[in-house]
């Protein structure tokens, strides 16, 4: 019977079969109900009573839908540009806070509140201020929105690279007669360029997926409607075919980009 | 030491400016904002009076709207106390296992938490609601008699938070349990201890900030969740995220819908500090090492 190293102790055969039923049980419960969305989108009749044989026409018919299409669009401008600029945030952010480490207990609190907010409050409390500024909300509204928790997960990835930062490269480029930037631009950041990737496709993710500061900030009309509005949208109408594939691909989306980021980053995602 | 590792530089300072900034306009004011609209009086037309109110706040606690969020409290509590149950278990049974299997098992375990929301919840639509999976395995294997609805359901609120947050209650309770060392179990036997006392006198309590940690974060996650009572709960089903909701974007009542957010932060604010408490407790007073 294998025995663990560490961790809790293992008393006999009974336990160890205990634990098998466990961990059986409970991937069960996380898996089933997304493995039945999987496995309906490929149903050709695409309803639960029966299956009919195997098809993709659903995914086909997610292409001639130009709501769906419109509202992917929107999808990818907002990801592309909120992960760029809080990839870009996020990078100095964590560089300036590890330098500087003597760091008060308000900027940590800063730096961690995007993480924890809550969506709701962040939402109408950006909702209430564009709306009192008099900004017309639409796209750019959700991306400077999107930055703000974005630059946070960002910085918690690259700091926690930086953890195991060696400084004396730094040191040495400097007597070298490397100015800071250049230090920065040629030293530091091809360093972390693996964290800053994995931030990077963490941010994409997390902006694709997000509806809720997206559905506050988006303004009226359907023009910036973004892909989890309308699925938001299409989920009350009740369930299709159309919507399990399309689920199907905005899981895969994350997923593929998920586990690239863990790959090039081995253990860096924040609460790992 | 040259400039740039110099904690006094101007430096560092400019690279964090860009992003601190950022988060001032867009995250400190608006909720900043959101706490004095708090106190300001609704205008007859769904706007804004500019003057200064207590009303918003005591609404807050008016029998009619504190009802919801006691309900709100309740479903959040029952919801973090499943995922507790079952994510320790889970993350016990994972530490259990052989080492090597260990990181592939907690990648499985969290891979869904990092896939969409609405997606996770739609997942539980399409089993519940009346021609859903499950129903049709209950026709399946015989059952001819009505079943009672599932979908929109206070139950279905809570399996659909307890799925979604399962996840990070594993990630929480495994840390503790994969650093536990052997012999503090061992050395409980040889003194006597059954396999039951052990767990209850020696593992538990050394892993309880880690049960506290989910616990916290199912509850905070779900008590202002809007999402998962609009689609599982269905159109009348009302917790505190969806009043908030309501107040902004139907009832037009913002100054009320402010109130219920900063009565809502409050809240979680304090379970927060109250698991930082039990953190610093577990680690027997001594603050843990910087990073």
């Amino acid at each position: 019977m294998p025995l663990a190293e560490s961790g809790p102790p293992m008393a006999d055969r009974n336990t160890f079969r205990l634990m098998l039923l466990i961990l059986g049980v409970v991937f069960a419960f996380l898996y089933i109900p997304i493995s039945v969305l999987v496995g309906l989108s490929f149903n050709e009749g695409g309803l639960p009573t029966a299956w009919t044989g195997f098809s993709t026409k659903w995914y086909g018919a997610l292409l001639e839908n130009d709501d769906i299409l419109k509202a992917a669009g929107n999808t990818l401008i907002v990801a592309v540009f909120s992960t760029l600029l809080s990839t870009i945030l996020g990078t100095l952010l964590a560089v300036g806070v590890e330098i500087r480490r003597r760091n008060g207990k308000w900027l940590e609190t800063v730096i961690f509140a995007p993480m924890i907010i809550p969506d709701i409050v962040l939402a109408i409390a950006l909702l209430s201020m564009f709306s009192l500024m008099g900004v017309k909300m639409g796209l750019h509204t959700i991306i400077v929105s999107h930055v703000v928790f974005n630059l946070a997960f960002v910085c918690a990835v690259v700091r926690a690279r930086l953890k195991s930062f060696d400084w004396s490269i730094v040191e040495a480029s400097a007597d070298l007669g490397g100015s800071t930037l250049n230090t920065l631009r040629r030293v530091v950041i091809p360093v972390l360029m693996p964290a800053i990737i994995a931030g990077a496709l963490l941010a994409f993710t997390l902006s694709v997926d997000e509806f809720i500061i997206a559905f506050f900030t988006a303004g009226a009309g359907r023009s910036s409607i973004t892909l989890p509005m309308q699925i938001f949208a299409m989920i009350r109408f009740g369930v299709t075919p159309e919507i399990n594939a399309l689920a199907t691909l905005v899981m895969s989306v994350s997923v593929v980009a998920l586990a690239l980021s863990q790959r090039l980053n081995k253990g860096g995602l924040p609460g790992q | 030491m040259n400039g740039f590792l110099m904690s006094t530089d101007r430096r560092p300072m400019l690279l964090m400016t860009p992003a601190l900034l950022w988060l001032f306009g867009l995250m400190v004011v608006p909720c900043l904002l959101i706490l004095v609209l708090a106190f300001f009086r609704r205008g007859i037309y769904g706007g804004i009076e500019y003057t200064w109110t207590f009303e918003n706040i005591a609404l807050v606690f008016d029998p009619l709207y504190f009802q919801i969020f006691m309900k709100s409290a309740g479903i959040a509590g029952l919801s973090a106390a499943i995922a507790c149950v079952l994510g320790y278990a889970a993350a016990y049974a994972i530490a259990a296992m052989p080492r090597r299997h260990q990181p592939l098992l907690l990648f499985f375990a969290v891979l869904p938490f990092w896939s969409n929301y609405l997606v996770r919840t739609y997942a539980w639509i399409v089993l519940l609601n009346r021609e859903g999976l499950i129903v049709n395995l209950a026709r399946w294997i015989g059952y001819e008699g009505e079943l009672p609805s599932m979908l929109y359901t206070e139950q279905a609120v809570v399996i659909g938070l307890v799925y979604n947050y399962l996840p990070f209650v594993i990630l929480s309770c495994y840390a503790p349990l994969s650093r536990l060392s052997p012999e503090i179990a061992e050395a409980s036997r040889d003194l006597g201890g059954s396999a039951w006392t052990t767990f209850r006198r020696v593992t538990l309590p050394m892993t309880v900030p880690g049960i506290a940690t989910g616990f916290v974060f199912v509850f905070v996650l779900s008590i202002g969740n809007f999402v998962t009572p609009a689609l599982l709960g269905g159109g009348q089903f009302q917790m505190i995220g969806n009043l908030v909701y309501a107040q902004f974007l139907t009832a037009n009542d913002w100054p009320f819908g402010a109130a219920l957010s900063m009565v809502l932060i409050a809240v979680m604010l304090g379970l927060l500090m109250g698991q930082a408490v039990v953190a610093e407790r577990a680690s027997g007073g001594k603050r843990a090492p910087d990073g």
